[in-house]
C-alpha cells in the first residue's frame, strides 16, 4: 500500500514522504542524517583548528 | 614538451572523451539527455560536482595564489561544508520531490513566469561569462608558456568539448569528469611528491614549511575584523557560504549535476562528499604553492613568470632596463638564498638568535628581489600597457615545464585540460538546458515532441558554446584568473540567492515583490562594485540581504500571496 499523502509545505501540492531508501543513510555507523550532517560539520570544525594551529606554528 | 609529452597529453584527453560519447550514445529523450539515466551513484556526483567547479583555473591559478599570497584563499571555502548541509536539507529534497529540470523551474512553480525568467536569465547572463574565462583563462597562459597560438588553443579546446558534451548529454558530462578528476589528482598529487624530490638535500618538510611560514605563506586563518582584507575568516565563513549556497544551490551548471543522482540519498551523499573535502583540497593545491615558492628560494626563479612577454621586451627595445634589473634580482637572489641557508643551519644547531638574524636578513634580501621584480614589472607595463603584470598565474606551469621530468609534463598539462573540459562541459550541459526548458519551452514552443526539444537543447548547447569560444577570443584579464571568476559570480550570485531563500522560506512573499526586489538588488550590488572597493566576497550577502529586504518591504504594499503554485 503506498505511503499517505501529505500536503506539501513549499508548493501547497499533495506529496508523498521519501521512500525509506532515502530515509537512512546507507552509511556504517551513521544511522541518521543528522549524524552525517554532525560528522561533516566537526570535519569542518577540525580544519579550521589545524589551519589555525599552521597559522600559529609557522608564522 | 617533447613527443612522449604530447602521446600522453592527447591519449588522456582524447580518450577520455571518446569513453564518454561511448558509454552514453543513444539517448533520445529530454529526460535522460539533460537529467541523466538517473542511476547515478553518490561518488560520481561527489565527484563531478567537484570537477564543475574546478576549473583549469583552479590547477592554474591557485598554486600561484599560493605562491604570491599564501594559504589565506583557503577560507574563501570555509563557508562550502555550511552551505552544503543548508542544500542538502532544504533546496534538494524540493527540486526532487518537484522533479524540476532546472531550479530556475521551481521558481516557476513557487511563483510565477517573470520571476523564473528573471532567475534563469541572471544564471544565462553571469554563467555565459563565466563560461567565456573557463576556455580564455587556460589557453592564455598554456598558448603564452607553449608557444601555441591563441586562438587556435581556444578554439580546438573550446570545440572538442562542444562536440562531446552535444553528443553525449549529462549522462557524457558525469562520466568524463569522474575520469578527468581522477588524471587531475593522480597528476596534482605527483607533482607534489616530485616537488618534495627536489627540494636541496637535507631540507625537511618541516625546514621546507618554517621557510615558508617565515615569509608569510602559511598564514590561512585571519581573524581581522578589518572589511578591506580580501580574505579573512569572517569574509569567508559568512561570505563564502552565501557564495557557495547560491553556487551549489541555485547554479544549474551545479544543480544538473547532483538531480542525475539515483535517489536523494546518492544526491545527499555527493554533497556530503564536497562538504568534506573541498577545504582539504583547495588546502592541498594552495600548499604545492608555497612549497614552490620554497623551491625558488633554493632555485633561482625567472624575474618575471609569464616569459614570452619578458622575452619579447627584451628583444623589443627595454633590454637594456629588464636585463639589469634581472641582474639585480640575480644578486638580491643569491643572497637570501644563503641567508635562508644559514637561517636553516642555525635553527639545526638550536641557534635561535643566529637563526633570528639570518631570517630577517633572508627578509630583507626578499625585499630586494620583490623590488626587482615591480621595477621589471613596470618597464614591462610602460613598453606595453597591454601587459598584464600580474604572473602569478604562470608560476606553476613555469615549474611544471623547467623542473618535471618529461612525460609527467604531458601528464600536468593535461590535468589543466581535463579541468578545463570537466568544468566548460558542466557550464555548458546547464546553458543548454535552462535556454531549452526555461525559455525556449517555456515562451516559444510549448507542445513539441520530446525529440524536438532534445534537438533544440544540442542546438542551444553548441550556441553557447560558440558564444564562449567568442568570448574567448576577446577576453582580456587584469585579475589573477581564480579570482576574476569569483568575483564575477559574487556580483550576481547574492541576488539569485536571495530570489531561493524568500522562495523557500517564506510563503507570504509574492513573485511581483521578488521580482522587482531582484532588480532593485541587483541594480544596487552593481553600484557598490563599481564604487567601492570591500572584499568581493561581501556582494554575495549585500545582494542576497538587499533582495531579501526589499522583498519583505515591497510585499507589504502588495496583496498577500494566497496562491504559490502559478503555472
Amino acid at each position: 500500500m503506498p505511503p499517505p499523502r501529505t500536503k506539501d509545505a513549499t508548493t501547497g501540492e499533495g506529496t508523498r514522504p521519501p521512500p525509506p531508501d532515502d530515509a537512512t543513510t546507507g552509511l556504517p555507523g551513521f544511522r541518521s542524517w543528522r549524524s552525517v550532517y554532525l560528522f561533516v560539520l566537526g570535519v569542518f570544525v577540525l580544519w579550521v583548528v589545524l589551519l589555525t594551529v599552521l597559522t600559529e606554528v609557522y608564522s | 614538451m617533447n613527443a612522449l609529452d604530447y602521446l600522453v597529453l592527447l591519449g588522456v584527453l582524447v580518450s577520455i572523451a571518446v569513453y564518454g560519447m561511448w558509454r552514453t550514445r543513444g539517448h533520445h529523450n529530454l529526460r535522460s539527455y539533460l537529467k541523466g539515466s538517473r542511476e547515478t551513484r553518490w561518488f560520481t556526483i561527489g565527484l563531478s560536482v567537484m570537477a564543475t567547479q574546478a576549473s583549469a583555473i583552479t590547477f592554474l591559478s591557485t598554486p600561484g595564489q599560493g605562491y604570491e599570497s599564501g594559504l589565506g584563499f583557503v577560507q574563501n571555502y570555509f563557508g562550502a561544508p555550511l552551505a552544503l548541509i543548508v542544500i542538502a536539507v532544504v533546496f534538494l529534497p524540493i527540486y526532487r520531490k518537484l522533479n524540476v529540470y532546472t531550479a530556475y523551474e521551481y521558481l516557476g512553480k513557487r511563483f510565477d513566469a517573470k520571476t523564473r525568467l528573471l532567475g534563469a536569465g541572471l544564471f544565462l547572463l553571469q554563467r555565459g561569462l563565466g563560461a567565456g574565462i573557463t576556455i580564455y583563462a587556460p589557453a592564455i597562459v598554456l598558448s603564452t608558456v607553449m608557444g601555441w597560438r591563441l586562438d587556435l588553443t581556444i578554439v580546438s579546446t573550446g570545440l572538442l568539448v562542444v562536440f562531446y558534451t552535444v553528443a553525449g548529454g549529462s549522462d557524457a558530462v558525469n562520466l568524463t569528469q569522474k575520469y578527468q578528476i581522477g588524471v587531475i589528482f593522480v597528476g596534482m598529487v605527483t607533482a607534489f611528491f616530485v616537488l618534495l624530490a627536489r627540494l636541496p638535500a637535507g631540507l625537511t618538510f618541516h625546514d621546507a614549511l618554517t621557510v615558508a611560514g617565515g615569509f608569510h605563506k602559511l598564514e590561512a586563518v585571519d581573524f581581522s575584523l578589518n572589511p578591506d582584507r580580501r580574505y579573512t575568516i569572517w569574509t569567508g565563513v559568512l561570505g563564502g557560504m552565501f557564495l557557495a549556497l547560491s553556487y551549489f544551490g541555485t547554479d544549474q551548471s551545479q544543480v544538473q549535476r547532483y538531480l542525475t543522482g539515483a535517489s536523494l540519498r546518492e544526491s545527499r551523499l555527493g554533497l556530503m562528499f564536497n562538504a568534506i573535502f573541498k577545504i582539504p583540497m583547495q588546502f592541498f593545491i594552495l600548499l604545492l604553492g608555497a612549497l614552490v615558492f620554497v623551491f625558488y628560494q633554493f632555485e633561482r626563479p625567472p624575474v618575471f613568470f609569464n616569459q614570452a612577454a619578458w622575452h619579447y621586451q627584451v628583444d623589443h627595445g627595454s633590454g637594456e632596463k629588464l636585463r639589469a634589473l634581472e641582474k639585480d634580482f640575480a644578486t638580491a637572489h643569491a643572497e637570501k638564498e644563503r641567508q635562508i641557508q644559514a637561517w636553516i643551519a642555525a635553527r639545526h644547531a638550536g641557534n635561535d638568535s643566529a637563526a633570528e638574524t639570518a631570517r630577517a636578513a633572508a627578509l630583507a634580501a626578499n625585499v630586494r628581489t620583490e623590488a626587482a621584480r615591480t621595477e621589471t614589472k613596470a618597464v614591462l607595463r610602460a613598453a606595453d600597457p597591454k601587459t598584464t603584470v600580474n604572473d602569478s598565474d604562470y608560476v606553476f606551469i613555469t615549474f611544471i615545464l623547467d623542473h618535471l621530468p618529461h612525460g609527467m609534463i604531458g601528464l600536468l598539462v593535461a590535468v589543466f585540460f581535463a579541468a578545463a573540459f570537466s568544468s566548460k562541459a558542466g557550464e555548458l550541459n546547464a546553458l543548454g538546458s535552462t535556454t531549452t526548458v526555461d525559455i525556449y519551452r517555456h515562451i516559444v514552443k510549448r507542445d513539441a515532441s520530446d525529440a524536438h526539444y532534445v534537438t533544440a537543447s544540442k542546438w542551444f548547447t553548441t550556441l553557447w558554446g560558440l558564444v564562449a569560444i567568442g568570448f574567448a577570443l576577446f577576453a582580456s584579464l587584469a585579475e589573477n584568473l581564480i579570482q576574476a571568476t569569483n568575483i564575477i559570480g559574487s556580483v550576481f550570485y547574492g541576488v539569485v540567492l536571495g530570489i531561493f531563500l524568500l522562495a523557500f522560506f517564506f510563503k507570504q512573499i509574492g513573485g511581483t515583490a521578488v521580482f522587482w526586489a531582484a532588480l532593485a538588488a541587483q541594480t544596487l550590488v552593481l553600484v557598490f562594485y563599481f564604487t567601492l572597493s570591500i572584499s568581493y566576497l561581501w556582494y554575495n550577502v549585500i545582494g542576497c540581504a538587499a533582495c531579501m529586504l526589499l522583498g519583505f518591504i515591497l510585499q507589504s504594499f502588495l496583496p498577500v500571496n494566497h496562491a504559490h503554485a502559478s503555472e
